[in-house]
Parts: structure tokens; C-alpha cells; sequence
């Protein structure tokens, strides 16, 4: 296991922003980090970055604790973009790495690479401020994977793009996952989690409701959606056995049903009353799983 | 390191930094060669005073009077009339016309027209040179002899003697007072000018939030370090410049420059020690404020409540100012001596009484290592609170920040 924590807890006073939170991410597996606004997402990356002590408990890489002496082995993506307005692209991007023990040659030499791929080689000479919010999240990228991090903190990194750029940045994402880097990365949109982590966890209050492989955690929530569309009024079937939560849509209905036994059930049902244009059962979203576990609607 | 340098390079390059250093530079030369710059576009310009002289004695005396006054205004007899005076005067010909005549007590009286009068050296140098004259011709009339008329107008001796050992002599002093005045002042704007600077580069890396990444590669405390080195050694370079500029265009002045307003200054003879000690009390006047300004400007998180936050250190800064202001006319109150010892102060307050008086060797010493330890002691707790401080975001303009900073580095 390369990324350790054990019984990590950070408390602010009284409060307590993480409490006993145990994770194991292997190396070069890419790991979501899902939670409520203020559920301890960014105060857990602070502690991995060793910006913050925790309370109690210890992070381990590689069996060795985080401090600065490790800090060329990490990149990090805060969820805020922060960049020197005023400074050029190069001589930002070159500082900063230079700080992650970078040699001059070698950065500008990346930085060419990132910029040809992100296909904006025109900005190395540009002013931060300059730059539309997209593009400085770009370049904010650029800066957390420069210098070649074994382990990489995304913090929100699709938020503020158009859907090709985010297709590019998970490009790049993926192609880091590919040549071993470790990724921990936080976001609020399920179906990125979805398509890019096998591994996640789902914080709340501080504490970890859900954690496991994204297979396991959809097989154990039990729950299966039920999507009928008919000509006809469905309602009636909210009051069926088995069903969860149901929810009208403009051709039918959309039910959460508590396994496969209760759609045999509703199948017969429908199927006596009348033509049924469409009847699926499918594995539970993310989002659902995510609205029942940590108790809040996003999207 | 690499902070440090960045800090330093990418400050050097600003703009602002290079206007400032060259206009402060300029202002300095010029200061310097004030003088030399006056005489040059005063030179050639003899001043032409046309006289109708209806005495017929008053020309040459006068003439002689003002030659021993001012060697630039020359009295030129006129032979026309007055009208005819008056419209050469108004072609430029002459600068000013002047009537002698003598009242009904056989005394000088003169009248003196010009295009305008705005320009009163002239008639004022007139004025004087014919009041010489006339208390002489006064003194004549009522027989009393020259010598009879120095003792009147000579002054009362008056010698002032300090009965100290080694005390400074009244010469010196008023040197050394010119002397410490201008190191004051440029301690003091130096202070508030790099402090400020310091806790804007905070306040500016906070905000835009690259703090965040800085502070997750390289410990805050380093970060904190390595910015007040940065920009202390900034202090120290345009510091050099200007003085290197002052001093050369001062050195090569100097003969021009004998007495005055540079002798009032003492810039003759400046003693080594005042320098040394003046340079060691700005370094550690900086590194006191610039730490105070790190972690203040680690407390903000929006650059419009910066000067909020630093007032009170402002504020600091211009009380040991005022105090030291104060004590350049009694730098023996016992007053003075307490607060030079509140660390504070010392840079300013300290540097003073060095400058002005006799201090036995061991009271700056102390001054210093009491000012050494105010600045471990206060760069110990900053670096926490900076810790805590560069990781708060939200309304924080108080000073119960400082309490909630250092929680968040504590280890429960």
C-alpha cells in the first residue's frame, strides 16, 4: 500500500473536522474522495500535504511519513486556483517546480510538453491574469504534475471547464495513472468519479460512510433502479412491495426498488395491465448512492 | 533559497521599484549639487541696477558696500532722466531702477522701481546695503568713531562648556544632531516602507492562493524566512545605491559645499561608529518590523484589509519616531532612556542617543540584545502563527485571529 492513513482524526477546537479515518490506497490507482461541502475533504488533503498535524492517528507513504523532505514526490491541485496574477506562465510554472526541487532544464523542457498537449503553446509568455479561468486551470495542472509526482492531490480539478477540456485533463489523468503515479482526487461530479476511480470513499461529518471499490460499494448498496415508460398512469406503483423512492417522469416513472425480486414482482403487474414501451433495471448511480449516503443533492 | 531569490529578482524588476530607486536617486544627486546647479544657471547673470544719484555721493559708497555683500549686483550710474530710467527698465536693460537722494537730515533714502517686484532679492540686498550706509553717515553726523560703532554692534561672547568627560562639544553636537536627524529619517521610512511591502507579498500570495501550493512544497516557516531575507536584501540594495549616490555627488561637492547647510549637517566629518551603528540598527529595526508585518499580513485574506491590520505596528513605528524627534533636543530625558530599552523603539530611539550622546559601550549592547531577543522571541511565535494564518481564509480582521492561527498548528 503506498498512501496510508491510520485512524487519522483532526479536531479545531471542539470541532472535529476528521474523525478515525483509515484509508489504503495502493500504488498507481487512482482513488475518489467524495463528501458534502465541509465534510473534511480538503482538511484530509491538508494533513496528507503535511500543511496541517493531525489530531491523532498517522499518514504514512511508502511507510514513511510526509514532510518537506518528500515534497518532490507530490503534486497538489488546490481547489482554489493560485497562481501569481502578475507573473509570466513560465516563470511561475519554473518557480514553483524549482521549490519541488526541479532543475530549470528539465522544467521548461515539461513545460513545452503540457502546453503543446493542452494545445495552448502560446500562453508561456502570458500573464496569469491574462488567461480566461479555464486556461489558468490548465496551467494549475501543469504546475501539481510537472515535476513527475508519485503521488497526486486533485483537489476539484474538472470544476470550471468546458467538456473538452475536461476530456483532456482526464486524458492527461489517466495517461498518469497509466505510467504509476498515485491519485487521490476529490470532485462533486459522480460520473468522473465514476469513469476514472475503481477505488473511493465517501466522507461525512468527518467520517468515512462508504469506502471500497466502486463494484463492491454498487453490489452492497442492494438498491437497483427500475426505469418503466408506458402510456399509461404508472403512479400506482410507488405503493408496490419493495419499492424504495419513485419519482414521476414526463413518460413514466422512475423507481428505487430494494433488489431484483421486487422488479419481478412489477413486471408481472405491468405486464397485466397493459403495453410497456420501455422497462429496464439498472445498476444504482453513484449519485443515488451519494444522495442516500451522504444525505445532501448535488448536480 | 529559491524563494529568497525569486522574491529579490522578481521585486527588482518591478516597474515601481525601478521608478522609485531612480527618482529617490535623482532627488539625492540633486540635493547634492544643489548648489553647483543654482551657480550654474545663475552664472553670467549679473543683475544691472540702473541709479540716478541726485546726491552725487552716495553712488560709490554704496557701490563698495555692495560689492563686500553680493559681488553679483552691479550699480550702474544713470545719465538720462527718471522717465527715460524707467523705459530702459521696461525694455529689460536694466533690472531695477534705483532714486538716491538724501532726506532733510542729510541721510540716504532711495526709491527702486522694477518691471515687478516679485523678485525681492534684489531690492532687500539694496535695502541692506544702503542701511550699512546710512548707520555710518548716521554715526558721523553724532561724531562717534568706527571703533566706537563696532563695540555697540558687537556681540555678547557667550561659550558653552559641557564639564562631562568626553561629552560632545556644542559643535559637535549640532553636528551630530544633523547627522542622526537624517539617519532617523531614513531608518523610519525604510521601516515602514519594507514592512509594508513585506506584508502586501503575504497578503498578495494569500489571496491569489498560491500560498496553498508554496506552503505544500517548502515549510511555511522557511517560505516566511526566505521572503523577509528576500526583501531585506532588496532594502539593502537600494539603500546602497542611493547612499553610494548621495555620497559620491556629495564628495565631489564638497569643496563647493564648505559651510552651510552641509556643515549644519555634519556631513564633513561623519563618524564611522554612527554609520555602524546606524546600519545595525536598521537591520534589526527591519528584521523586528518585517517578521511583526509577515505574520499580521499572513492573518488577512483580502489585500483591501492589509492596512487595517498593520495600522497598529504604523502606529508603532511613528510613536518611536515622535519620541525620538522629542529626544533630538533632550536626548538626556529620562524618558527617552526607558523607551530605548522597549524593543520596539530601540532601532530609532536607541540609534539616537548613540548619535547624540556619550553612552558608556554597554547600554547600545544591551539596547541590541534586548532587540535580538525581541525578534527570536517574536519570529518564534509568528512563524506559528504565520503556520496557522496562511491556511485561514474568510472575514479575519482581528486580532482573535491570532489565537484561532495558532490552534490550527497545535498538536492536540
Amino acid at each position: 500500500m503506498a498512501l496510508e492513513l491510520e485512524h487519522v482524526t483532526k479536531r479545531f477546537g471542539k470541532f472535529t473536522a476528521v474523525d478515525d479515518l483509515s484509508l489504503s490506497i495502493p500504488e498507481s490507482e487512482m482513488f475518489g474522495f467524495l463528501g458534502a461541502n465541509g465534510a473534511g475533504k480538503t482538511t484530509t488533503f491538508r494533513m496528507i500535504l503535511g500543511l496541517l498535524d493531525p489530531s491523532g492517528g498517522k499518514i504514512t507513504w511508502n511507510g514513511n511519513p510526509i514532510d518537506y523532505s518528500t515534497s518532490p514526490l507530490i503534486g497538489y491541485l488546490p481547489e482554489e486556483r493560485g497562481l501569481y496574477p502578475k507573473l509570466k506562465v513560465k516563470d511561475q510554472v519554473v518557480y514553483l517546480a524549482k521549490l519541488r526541487g526541479m532543475a530549470k532544464q528539465d522544467c521548461l523542457k515539461e513545460l513545452t510538453y503540457w502546453l503543446e498537449r493542452f494545445k495552448v503553446p502560446e500562453y508561456a509568455n502570458k500573464k496569469i491574469e491574462e488567461l480566461s479561468k479555464g486556461n489558468q486551470q490548465k496551467i494549475q495542472f501543469i504546475t501539481a504534475v510537472i515535476h513527475k509526482p508519485k503521488l497526486l492531490i486533485l483537489d476539484e480539478p474538472f470544476s470550471g471547464l468546458d467538456p473538452v477540456n475536461v476530456e483532456q485533463l482526464k486524458d492527461a489523468v489517466q495517461d498518469l495513472k497509466d505510467s504509476g503515479t498515485t491519485i487521490v482526487f476529490s470532485s462533486h461530479r459522480m460520473e468522473h468519479v465514476e469513469e476514472l476511480c475503481e477505488h473511493l470513499c465517501i466522507m461525512q461529518k468527518g467520517r468515512p460512510v462508504v469506502h471500497g471499490s466502486l463494484k463492491e460499494i454498487k453490489r452492497s448498496f442492494g438498491r437497483k433502479n427500475l426505469v418503466i415508460h408506458a402510456d399509461y398512469d404508472l403512479s400506482f406503483l410507488a405503493d408496490s412491495r419493495g419499492v424504495v423512492k419513485a419519482r414521476q417522469t414526463a413518460e413514466g416513472i422512475q423507481l428505487q426498488i430494494s433488489g431484483e425480486e421486487a422488479a419481478e414482482d412489477i413486471f408481472r403487474v405491468v405486464a397485466e395491465k397493459g403495453f410497456v414501451r420501455k422497462f429496464v433495471l439498472e445498476e444504482p448511480s453513484l449519485n443515488d448512492i451519494f444522495i442516500e449516503k451522504a444525505g445532501a443533492s448535488y448536480e | 533559497m529559491t524563494i529568497l531569490l525569486h522574491t529579490y529578482l522578481s521585486k527588482l524588476k518591478t516597474k515601481s521599484f525601478i521608478a522609485t530607486t531612480l527618482i529617490t536617486v535623482v532627488i539625492v544627486a540633486g540635493l547634492a549639487n544643489l548648489s553647483s546647479i543654482i551657480d550654474y544657471f545663475n552664472k553670467d547673470d549679473e543683475e544691472r541696477v540702473a541709479v540716478i544719484d541726485e546726491t552725487g555721493v552716495l553712488l560709490t559708497p554704496l557701490q563698495e558696500q555692495m560689492d563686500a555683500l553680493n559681488n553679483k549686483i552691479t550699480l550702474i550710474a544713470y545719465k538720462g532722466s527718471e522717465a527715460e530710467g524707467e523705459t530702459a527698465v521696461k525694455d529689460g536693460d536694466y533690472k531695477g531702477l534705483l532714486l538716491l537722494s538724501f532726506t532733510t537730515d542729510e541721510l540716504p533714502e532711495a526709491a527702486y522701481k522694477a518691471r515687478s517686484i516679485a523678485d525681492s532679492a534684489i531690492p532687500s540686498e539694496l535695502q541692506g546695503g544702503l542701511q550699512q550706509l546710512k548707520t555710518q553717515m548716521a554715526a558721523t553726523q553724532i561724531n562717534l568713531s568706527p571703533e566706537q560703532l563696532s563695540k555697540l554692534y558687537e556681540p555678547v561672547p557667550f561659550d558653552k562648556t559641557a564639564l562631562e568627560e568626553n561629552a560632545k562639544t556644542e559643535e559637535e553636537l549640532n553636528q551630530a544632531r544633523g547627522l542622526v536627524y537624517v539617519l532617523l529619517f531614513i531608518i523610519y521610512f525604510a521601516v515602514i516602507l519594507y514592512a509594508n511591502m513585506i506584508a502586501m507579498e503575504v497578503a498578495t500570495e494569500k489571496s491569489s492562493r498560491v500560498m496553498e501550493i508554496l506552503i505544500s512544497s517548502v515549510s511555511p516557516i522557511k517560505q516566511m524566512f526566505a521572503k523577509i531575507l528576500g526583501v531585506g536584501l532588496l532594502s539593502l540594495t537600494q539603500m546602497a545605491l542611493i547612499l553610494l549616490v548621495g555620497y559620491f555627488s556629495v564628495k565631489q561637492n564638497l569643496d563647493t559645499m564648505e559651510g552651510g547647510f552641509f556643515e549644519f549637517f555634519g556631513f564633513g566629518n561623519i563618524p564611522a561608529s554612527t554609520i555602524a551603528y546606524a546600519l545595525t540598527f536598521f537591520i534589526l529595526g527591519y528584521f523586528l518590523y518585517a517578521t511583526l508585518a509577515a505574520f499580521l499580513g499572513s492573518l488577512v485574506s483580502r489585500i483591501e484589509d492589509i492596512q487595517q491590520m498593520i495600522t497598529p505596528m504604523t502606529m508603532m513605528v511613528v510613536a518611536g519616531f515622535m519620541i525620538a524627534m522629542f529626544g533630538l533636543s533632550q536626548p538626556e530625558a529620562s524618558f527617552v532612556t526607558i523607551t530605548s530599552y522597549i524593543p520596539f523603539f530601540t532601532p530609532m530611539l536607541m540609534f539616537m542617543r548613540v548619535g547624540m550622546l556619550s553612552l558608556p559601550v554597554w547600554e547600545p549592547i544591551l539596547g541590541i540584545v534586548i532587540l535580538l531577543a525581541a525578534i527570536i522571541l517574536l519570529a518564534v511565535f509568528g512563524a506559528r502563527v504565520y503556520r496557522g494564518g496562511v491556511l485561514m481564509y474568510g472575514k479575519s480582521n482581528s486580532f482573535k485571529d491570532i489565537k484561532k492561527a495558532l490552534q490550527l498548528t497545535k498538536n492536540e
